[in-house]
């Protein structure tokens, strides 16, 4: 595939369709490619793909599309969900973007360049084929990890006392260092100023001091994603302290699930999510016991 | 230099637990960072690396500076006191203990900063050496030692023994709170181990880096680079590579509402971030590229040039390892001419 990839990526520039690549470029360790835009062909052969190309590229496209000419960009499929909900917010420039979907057999999961396994997200995906492409390089020959069940942990989560909960969450959020790495990959953090970076409000803290603020921070960001993250993994990925963020995100989409029925945010570019659909006039609130469950 | 049986190694610790506060590795959900030691606390000595550096227990990654409390029409200062507790970091590694000199020279040189010095004048350092080093360590170039980190005590873990050897006189009384279970040793007996671990250095991919090419660097010349256009390409601007290394030094001071006054306070800062030396006219570095060069900068050239030289990285490889868009120092200083 990745031969194929560095073709296809030739010609596109060769003939003038493309003003640049966007792809992973080979490091120095093969476990960590880096995103990168190719513009020579003659640099082409730096393009990798394999299962440590774990970078959703989708983001990088906000940018992309305020340079000028067309930039084409490798999805996996459970980048194209991520991609399909930055156009319907307007953030990319669905017309100076030409996606070539790649098949995905599961990314790795990387420790100080070593493969230790399986991505967690990879372990739980439901999204087995491209929901946006212009054109598609497959690799039939690719299995993914068997699927385990993606709600898996929240339900366990759910099953504890609320002090039990409290407590696994204060573990998990206690360990933050505030890099805010989750916050900057995340495709549905496109906010342009963060209410976490203003100086104008109290928030824009740089440590957590107290616990109200760790938990202030992850509240809000997972609040503010809700019925716009697709689950795509990218904020677990990056922790450098491992917290178990992709729970937080998930609680929230089975919520939305349950209550107002099925939804994956990004499966297209114009259905409303379930809360901006919201008509506070004609659709009956969920049950107050519901959401104190 | 002494040796404690592994088995006592719990001992050791409790007796240290009895007279001072000890910070040591522990391992909770798969990562590891520094924390403070208690009975029945398991220790890892085994994973490398902390993911924050033990630099917070000198530079805390957030701390009270002074207290304002509205009184009436009065506004009360009360200034945060001065760590008065002695402590013990057990277990940094031979790079950690060079972030620290790093750290020294900004915050010990004048003018003075009086908390660091607080915290330093009661903090002693327990370096152990490297078993495993990391594919992503590069601490050689910088001239630490992985096999022998000199400290207030170097420490070995080898075989069933616990190798001590004071260095300084901290060190020594130290070690001398653990008198009952010392035996005597000697460095014969971690020279093989040391050895070994040199050899595995030898095997690393980056042990070998010639820093030459960043001697005498020019400061304009580097600033100018075009290699900083695109570099950053694939920055996506977050704390992490500041925030897990050892030797960035930058705070922000920022102020709490506490209600009835507020708490000043400083915090680790990132130029990596949008608001970093925010003013009020605006922030001086627009773009993230800026703001990037900015990191690399300060560690390759404007550190080296008030400090004889010496270069504000020390290999620990903590931002190879973390980058989530896999950029990180030794990149750049490879773009810049280093091989
Ligand atoms: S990536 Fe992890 S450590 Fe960094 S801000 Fe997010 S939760 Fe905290
Ligand atoms: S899974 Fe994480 S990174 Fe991905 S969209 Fe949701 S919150 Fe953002
Ligand atoms: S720049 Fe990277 S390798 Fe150098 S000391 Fe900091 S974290 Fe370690």
């Amino acid at each position: 595939m990745q031969e194929q990839l560095r073709i296809l990526a030739g010609k596109m520039l060769a003939d003038g369709r493309a003003a640049r690549v966007l792809g992973w470029k080979r490091t120095d360790f093969e476990t960590a490619p880096e995103p990168s835009f190719f513009t020579a062909q003659d640099d082409l052969s730096e393009l990798v793909y394999n299962k440590y190309c774990a970078a959703n590229l989708s983001g990088f496209m906000i940018g992309a599309g305020k340079r000028d000419g067309v930039t084409v960009v490798f999805l996996k499929p459970c980048d194209t969900y991520s991609f399909n909900q930055l156009v319907k917010e307007h953030q990319i420039d669905r017309a100076k973007a030409y996606v070539v979907g790649v098949s995905c057999g599961g990314n790795a999961k990387v420790e100080e360049m070593e493969d230790v396994g399986w991505l967690e997200r990879c372990l739980v995906c439901t999204k087995h084929d491209h929901v946006v492409y212009d054109e598609l390089v497959l690799d039939e020959s690719l299995s993914r990890p068997e699927a385990q069940d993606r709600f898996g942990g929240v339900t366990r989560l759910e099953g504890l006392q609320s002090l039990e909960r409290y407590e696994f969450w204060q573990g998990e959020l206690s360990t933050c260092i505030r890099c805010n790495a989750c916050r900057n990959v995340c495709p549905a953090c496109n906010c342009k100023k963060c209410v976490f970076d203003s100086a104008k409000y109290d928030t824009a803290a740089k440590a957590n001091v107290t616990t109200f603020e760790e938990q202030l921070f992850h509240i809000i960001r997972a609040y503010h994603v809700a019925g716009r993250c697709t689950d795509c993994g990218e904020c677990a990925r990056v922790c450098p302290q491992d917290i178990k963020l992709q729970l937080l995100n998930r609680k929230i989409i089975k919520d939305i699930n349950e209550l107002y029925g099925e939804f994956q945010a990004g499966q297209d570019t114009e259905t409303l999510g379930p809360l901006t659909a919201f008509n506070a006039d004609t659709d009956a609130e969920p049950s107050i016991v519901h959401t104190r469950g | 230099m002494y040796k404690v049986s592994a088995t006592q190694l719990t001992d050791v610790l409790n007796t240290l637990a009895g007279t001072m506060d000890v910070f040591l590795p522990i391992r909770k959900d798969g990562q590891t960072n520094f924390g403070l030691y208690a009975e029945g606390v398991q220790a890892d000595f085994d994973t490398l690396k902390t993911v924050k550096p033990p630099k917070e227990f000198f530079l805390p990654q957030s701390e009270s500076l002074y207290k304002g409390v509205v009184d009436g029409k009065d506004i009360h200062i009360e200034p945060a006191a001065f760590a008065d507790r002695p402590f013990v970091v057990f277990g940094m590694r031979g790079c950690d203990v060079l972030g620290m000199e790093i750290l020294d020279k900004v915050y010990l040189g004048e003018p003075v900063d009086r908390f660091y010095e607080a915290r330093r004048g009661h903090g002693c350092v327990v370096a152990l050496a490297c078993g495993r080093p990391a594919s992503t360590c590069f601490c050689k170039p910088f001239g630490v030692d992985a096999s022998d980190p000199q400290a207030d005590v170097t420490a070995w873990l080898c075989g069933q023994y616990l190798y001590l050897e004071p260095v300084t006189e901290r060190g020594r009384q130290l070690t001398h709170k653990l008198e009952p279970f010392l035996q005597d040793a000697d460095a014969e007996d971690v020279a093989e181990y040391r050895q070994e671990i040199r050899e595995r250095l030898e095997a690393l991919p980056y042990n070998n880096l010639s820093l030459d090419a960043l001697k005498d660097a020019d400061m304009l010349e580097v600033f100018n680079s075009p290699v900083w256009d695109s570099v950053c390409d694939a920055c996506i601007a977050c704390g992490t590579c500041s925030y897990v290394c050892p030797t960035c030094q930058c705070y922000d001071i920022k102020d709490y509402n506490t209600g009835d006054g507020a708490i000043r306070y400083r915090t680790w800062d990132s130029c990596m971030y949008s608001d970093f030396t925010l003013m009020a006219h605006g922030n001086p570095r627009k773009t993230q590229k800026e703001r990037f060069r900015q990191r690399f900068m300060h560690k390759l050239v404007y550190h080296p040039s008030t400090a004889g030289g010496q270069l504000s990285c020390v290999g620990c490889g903590r931002c190879v390892n973390k980058c989530p868009s896999s950029l990180n120092i030794v990149k750049i200083m490879k773009s810049l001419g280093v091989s």
